[in-house]
């Protein structure tokens, strides 16, 4: 599909102003806000949320919607009762008492950030319309860390850049994007590692400027790292091409027929797969379908995928019997 | 390896934390990770220690000497100042008044800014749109008079009048 853009994603943040926010909220308070929501969620017409108490959650579910990045792990580390509202599409999700009482999120495939916000805007309007949020003239949304406060914005892409890293110039792009106010994380976010050459950039400002400029101001920036990343391959093509050629086939030799895999060494593998398809060398098997692997491979899907709880040897075996079944 | 936690059974589940450029590493077991409940990134904690950054700065010398200061208490949850310095976090909507004049200087290092700019919610929106119009226009008439363009002058002074009307009936 895209063959630098895995995803898109908008998130925003906002409180209630007649109860106190997270850090300062019982379970009474939380489980009153969880009520409020929902309620006012099932009066949405325009679609359809499935609603899950995270404490009512089984772990292995729990996980599962981490991995898929519908859910936060702080939404279920949270000390209090915490809940989700997501989507029948799996595009939106509403997290409640997460750190701040309302987390809006919209994530899609590809680069589509413009529909993520239209989507994001429109079920906060919604929700505005029923639940008094904690707004002030002068700081605009009132967020629970002072990191958010403004427009509770967070724009947001997942980036496969394998080439820029093959290459080492990633210190020095994560250096200059840092410094016009943009964060790079890893795969799951705040705190988390790059995996299998996967960024994820955001803006970090959400005070003084309007949502439109900040979704503008990362654009641009994700912009011009794609244009970044597909000279670095173009280069490594043109240079390198038998020990690309070579690595990427291995990597896909191996993904065809391991019988163990580790998680990491799948997304490793995969990513070198990922950019063998998009340089051309790898024709039978799509990104679309790689895509698809990069979710199914994470510890928790695969169980859900075969439907029961695994040790963790018995997932690597399963793994590679499922890659091999994928890419056949 | 073995798990950090019991030191009974092998550690399989690994976590990473980056703060502030220093890597620090969680190995567990299955059964202590699923006891733990998720993966816990400590997201607070870095969240604290990015602030105690900006913050020093700031209020390091003052902060030696705390008995100079009154203690800022929140009316609506009673968090003080102190308290929302350690936890980086704010305990409700009312903080932001209470603590409101020592904002300034830490949104300014976090945002380069004090003031939104962007989404008015349409419930409370019309008078706070009204307001930032004047507010513009208060600028072009500030550029109108520098400019000597008096007759443009007069027309954005009686915008402003007609707008501060609307204000006042609401
Ligand atoms: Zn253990
Ligand atoms: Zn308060």
């Amino acid at each position: 599909m895209d063959d630098v853009v895995v995803t898109s994603r908008i998130r925003l943040a906002r409180n209630l102003s007649d109860v106190p926010f997270t850090i300062k909220m019982n379970d009474y308070d939380a489980g009153l806000v969880i009520e409020r929501v929902r309620d006012v969620i099932s009066k949405n017409k325009q679609y359809k949320f499935d609603f899950y108490e995270i404490k009512k959650l089984p772990f292995l579910k729990r996980q599962v919607l981490i991995e898929k990045h519908l859910i936060s792990p702080a939404l279920v580390s949270a000390k209090i009762k915490s809940a989700v509202a997501i989507d029948q599409n799996e595009n939106i999700s509403i997290m409640i008492n997460e750190e701040d009482h309302l987390r809006i999120q919209v994530l899609y495939r590809g680069q589509n950030i413009q529909r993520a916000w239209e989507d994001a805007n429109r079920i906060d309007d919604f929700l505005e319309g029923h639940l008094p949020y904690a707004y002030d003239e002068t700081w605009g949304y009132l967020t629970s860390c002072p990191t958010n406060v403004g427009t509770g914005l967070r724009a947001s892409f997942m980036l496969h850049l394998p080439a820029l890293t093959l290459l080492g110039y990633m210190k020095e792009i994560i250096e200059t994007i840092t410094k016009l106010g943009i964060a790079v994380r890893g795969f799951y976010g705040e705190g988390s590692e790059v995996v299998g050459n996967l960024y994820q950039i955001s803006n970090q400002i959400t005070l003084g400027q309007p949502e439109e400029d900040i979704i503008a101001n990362v654009v641009s920036i994700t912009n011009q790292i794609i244009e970044q990343e597909r000279q670095a391959r173009l280069k490594l093509l043109s240079e390198n091409r038998s020990f690309i050629e070579d690595k990427v086939y291995r990597s896909y030799g191996i993904l065809k027929y391991a019988r163990n895999i580790s998680s990491n060494e799948a997304l490793k593998l995969i990513s070198d797969v990922r950019m063998g398809i998009s340089m051309g060398i790898i024709k039978e098997v799509t990104i679309d379908k790689i895509d698809v692997l990069l979710n199914l491979i994470q510890p928790a899907m695969i169980q859900d995928y075969f439907g029961r709880e695994m040790t963790p040897e018995e997932r690597d075996i399963k793994r590679a019997e499922l890659i091999r079944k994928i890419l056949d | 390896m073995m798990c950090e936690n019991c030191g009974k059974r092998p550690a399989t589940v690994h976590y990473t934390q980056i703060i502030n450029g220093v890597k620090t590493e969680m190995h567990l077991c299955e059964v202590c990770a699923k006891q733990k409940g998720t993966i816990e990134f400590d997201a607070p904690f870095s969240v604290t220690n990015f602030l105690a950054g900006i913050l020093e700065p700031a209020f390091g010398p003052q902060m030696i000497k705390p008995s100079f200061e009154m203690q800022i208490t929140c009316r609506g949850c009673g968090m003080t100042f102190e308290e929302f310095k350690r936890s980086g976090r704010f305990g409700c909507a009312m903080c932001y008044n209470s603590f409101s004049e020592k904002l300034y200087p830490i949104f300014r290092r976090i945002h380069g800014n004090t003031k939104h700019v962007g989404k008015i919610p349409t419930k409370m929106g019309e008078n706070i749109a009204i307001k930032r119009e004047i507010d513009k226009l208060k600028i072009e008439l500030n550029i109108a008079i520098k400019n000597e363009e008096f007759e443009r002058a007069a027309e954005i002074r009686d915008k402003i009048r007609e707008l501060e009307k609307k204000l006042s009936r609401e």
